[in-house]
C-alpha cells in the first residue's frame, strides 16, 4: 500500500512540476509584450524588464519562478495592472471557492446517492421515475442556466434571497449556487447508483447472502453499498473538476469573489494578465492533480484488488 | 513432391447442412442496432428533438424576412426612424404600435434584432461548431487510440504518457492559454474543444483495440501478409465504429455546452456573430426587465442537450442489448 501510494505521489509531483513548467515557458513567449507601449519610452521598458527579471534566459527565470513559488509566494507577485499582489486576493478567493463546492460535493453526493438507492430500492414504480426525471434534466441544464432562473425567481421575484451574494451571511447566501452547481453531480450521481445498485443486487453473491439469512439495512451495507461504490466513486472525480468549470460562470452571475470569477476577469477582459493566469493556472493544476491523486489513492482503499494489481504491475 | 490442389479435394460448404440461426443470423450488424434502437421509445423522442431543431437552425434563418444582424426599423409619419428595440413577442396584427404588420414570434433584443432569426442561427452556429470540432476530436482520437492499443510496449506507454500529462490539465488552464495566444471567437473555441475532446475518444478507441486485436481474424490477416496499418484501419476500425459512435453522441453535448460557457464569460463568439452562449449572455444582462430575451435560447440549449444525451444512451444500449431483450 505503501509503495503504491509513494508511487502515486510522484508521479503526481512529476506531472505538476512539467504542467508548471509548460505554462511558464509558454507565458514567456508569448508575442508582444505587456507593458503599454505608447506610455512608456523604450528605455523605460527595458529598466522594467530588468526589474522584473525579464531579461534573464527562460530556464534561470524559471528557476527563480520555482524557488519563490516554493517560498510562499506567488512569482513576481503583482498584477500587471494595477500591481496589487496576487497571494492575499488569491487567498481570499481560493477561501470562497473552496467553501461553495466542498458544499456542493457534499450536497450533490448525499442527495444523489439518496435519490439512487431509493430508486434502485423502488425499481419500476413511481419513486424510480421521479429519479429518472432528475437525473435526465440534471444532466442536460447547463448549471448556470438553473442558476440563473434560481436568481430570477427567487432574489428578484420574491427576494427571499440575496440577488448577489453576500459575504457576511455565507451559508445563507450559498445556498443557491451551490445547489445549481450539485444539480449535475446529484443527476450523474443518482443515475450511477441506481445502475449500480441493482447491477449488485443481482448478483450471486448478494443472492448467497440473502440465502443465508442476512437482510436488510445489514445487507445494503455490507455486501451492496461496498461494491457499488467503487463506480460512485469514478463518477465523482471528474465531477468535482467539472465543478471548477461550472463554478467559473456560476461565481460571474452571482458576483462571488471566487477563483472563477478571477479566471475570467484575468482572460475576458482588454488585456490579458499573464502573472494572474500563471499564477490561476498552477492553482487549478495544483487542485485537478491534488483530487485525483486523493481519489486514486481512496480506490485503493475502497477496492483491494486495485492496490494488489498495481502492486504486481510494480 | 509438391501438393497440388485439385478442384475434388474440396467440398461446398452450403451441400451440408448446417444449421443457422435465422432468426438474427441473417440479420446484419447495424440492422440489429438500428431495430434496437428504434424500439426504444425514449431514444426516438431524442433524434425528432435533435432532428427539429436542426431543420429549423437550417430553414429557419432562410426563410425568416429578417436578416439576424439586422436592426429592424420603420419611419413614422415624420420620417422619424423608430427601432424595434426590446419588443415583446407578437403576431403581425396583434398590437397597435408601428409595428403592427410585424410578426415577432420571439420578441426583439434590445438592439432591435429578431430574436426568432437570431436564435435559430446561434443553434446553428452552436451546431456547426459542435460537429466539426466533435469530427475532428474523433479522427484525431480514434486513430491515437487504435495506434497505441495496436503497438502496445513501449509505443503504449510514451503515447500514454503523454495522454495522462495532457489530460491533467484542467480545461480552464487549456482556455485561459489560448485566450493568450489567439483572438476571441469561433476559432478559440474549436482550439479548445480540439486539445479537451479527443482524450476520451482515444482511450475507449484504444480499450477496444486491446479487445479486437486478440481475435482470430486479425491473426489471419497478418497471417496473410497485410501490413500493421492495413490491419488497425481496415480490420480494427470498422468493428471499434459502434463504442466510438457512442461516444460521440455524449461528447456533442458537452461541446455546445462548452460553447455557450465559453462565450458566456466573454472568450467566445463575438457580436454581430451570435451563438446559444452569446444569446443568454445577452438575455441575462437583461433578465429582470426583459425576461422573455433569455428563454428561446435557454431552452433550445437545454433541448439540445436533452435529445443528444438520449440518442447517446439508445445508441448504448442498442449497440449491447442484454440477452433479454432479445
Amino acid at each position: 500500500m505503501t509503495k503504491y501510494i509513494s508511487k502515486r505521489i510522484l508521479m503526481s509531483v512529476l506531472t505538476l512540476f512539467l504542467i508548471i513548467f509548460v505554462l511558464f515557458v509558454l507565458i514567456r513567449i508569448v508575442p508582444g509584450n505587456p507593458f503599454p507601449v505608447e506610455r512608456m519610452s523604450a528605455e523605460m521598458i527595458l529598466q522594467k524588464r530588468a526589474e522584473l527579471g525579464l531579461d534573464k534566459p527562460i530556464l534561470i527565470q524559471f528557476v527563480d519562478y520555482m524557488s519563490l513559488l516554493l517560498s510562499g509566494s506567488f512569482g513576481n507577485g503583482t498584477s500587471l495592472y494595477n500591481g496589487a499582489p496576487i497571494k492575499p486576493i488569491l487567498l481570499a478567493c481560493l477561501e470562497n471557492s473552496f467553501k461553495i463546492g466542498v458544499l456542493s460535493i457534499l450536497f450533490g453526493t448525499i442527495v444523489g446517492l439518496f435519490l439512487g438507492i431509493t430508486a434502485a430500492l423502488h425499481r419500476g414504480k413511481f419513486l424510480d421515475g421521479v429519479c429518472t426525471v432528475v437525473s435526465i434534466l440534471g444532466v442536460c441544464i447547463p448549471s448556470y442556466v438553473f442558476m440563473i432562473f434560481l436568481q430570477y425567481f427567487f432574489s428578484y421575484k420574491i427576494s427571499f434571497f440575496p440577488y448577489f451574494f453576500d459575504p457576511s451571511r455565507f451559508l445563507f447566501s450559498a445556498i443557491m449556487p451551490s445547489l445549481s452547481l450539485s444539480l449535475f453531480a446529484i443527476a450523474t450521481v443518482a443515475r450511477f447508483t441506481r445502475n449500480e445498485m441493482i447491477e449488485v443486487m443481482n448478483s450471486d453473491y448478494v443472492k448467497l447472502a440473502e440465502s443465508k439469512g442476512l437482510y436488510g439495512f445489514e445487507l445494503m451495507r455490507r455486501h451492496v453499498l461496498r461494491n457499488a461504490l467503487i463506480p460512485i466513486v469514478t463518477v465523482i472525480a471528474p465531477l468535482v473538476v467539472d465543478l471548477l468549470t461550472g463554478a467559473m460562470v456560476i461565481e460571474k452571475i452571482y458576483g462571488i469573489n471566487g477563483v472563477g470569477k478571477l479566471m475570467v476577469d484575468a482572460i475576458a477582459g482588454d488585456g490579458i494578465d499573464y502573472n494572474y493566469v500563471l499564477a490561476l493556472g498552477i492553482v487549478f493544476s495544483s487542485l485537478y492533480i491534488g483530487i485525483m491523486l486523493l481519489l486514486d489513492i481512496l480506490y485503493g482503499i475502497i477496492d483491494p484488488r486495485i492496490r494488489l494489481s498495481a502492486k504486481e504491475a510494480a | 513432391m509438391n501438393y497440388v490442389p485439385r478442384k475434388d479435394d474440396f467440398e461446398f460448404v452450403a451441400n451440408r447442412n448446417l444449421e443457422i440461426d435465422l432468426n438474427f443470423a441473417s440479420q446484419g450488424y447495424w440492422k440489429g442496432v438500428a431495430i434496437h434502437f428504434f424500439k426504444n421509445r425514449i431514444a426516438v423522442a431524442g433524434s425528432i428533438i435533435v432532428s427539429l431543431i436542426i431543420l429549423f437552425a437550417i430553414f429557419a434563418p432562410i426563410l425568416s424576412s429578417y436578416d439576424y444582424h439586422e436592426i429592424i426599423s420603420v419611419n413614422d409619419s415624420t420620417g422619424k426612424e423608430i427601432i424595434a428595440r426590446s419588443l415583446e413577442p407578437q403576431i403581425a396584427g396583434d398590437s397597435t404600435d408601428f409595428f403592427a404588420d410585424k410578426t415577432f414570434l420571439f420578441g426583439t433584443d434590445d438592439m432591435g434584432r429578431d430574436l426568432w432569426t437570431r436564435t435559430w442561427q446561434g443553434a446553428r452556429v452552436s451546431l456547426i461548431i459542435a460537429f466539426v470540432a466533435i469530427l475532428i476530436d474523433m479522427i484525431i482520437g480514434t486513430s491515437y487510440g487504435l495506434i497505441s492499443g495496436f503497438f502496445g510496449g513501449t509505443v503504449d506507454n510514451i503515447l500514454q504518457r503523454f495522454i495522462e500529462i495532457i489530460g491533467s490539465i484542467p480545461t480552464l488552464v487549456i482556455i485561459s492559454i489560448l485566450a493568450i495566444f489567439m483572438d476571441k471567437g469561433i476559432g478559440l473555441v474549436i482550439a479548445s474543444l480540439l486539445i479537451t475532446e479527443w482524450i476520451g475518444m482515444s482511450k475507449i478507441a484504444r480499450a477496444e483495440c486491446l479487445k479486437i486485436k486478440e481475435r482470430e481474424y486479425v491473426l489471419a490477416s497478418r497471417t496473410l501478409g497485410a501490413g500493421s496499418f492495413h490491419i488497425i484501419f481496415k480490420q480494427i476500425l470498422p468493428n471499434t465504429i459502434g463504442p466510438i459512435i457512442t461516444q460521440v453522441m455524449f461528447s456533442i453535448p458537452v461541446a455546445i455546452f462548452t460553447e455557450a460557457f465559453l462565450s458566456f464569460v466573454g472568450v467566445g463568439i463575438v457580436l454581430p456573430q451570435c451563438s446559444l452562449g452569446s444569446l443568454i449572455e445577452a438575455g441575462f444582462n437583461n433578465i429582470t426587465v426583459l425576461p422573455y430575451q433569455i428563454l428561446p435560447p435557454i431552452s433550445v440549449l437545454a433541448l439540445l442537450m436533452l435529445g443528444f444525451n438520449l440518442i447517446g444512451d439508445g445508441f448504448r444500449e442498442a449497440l449491447a442489448p442484454k440477452l433479454e431483450d432479445m
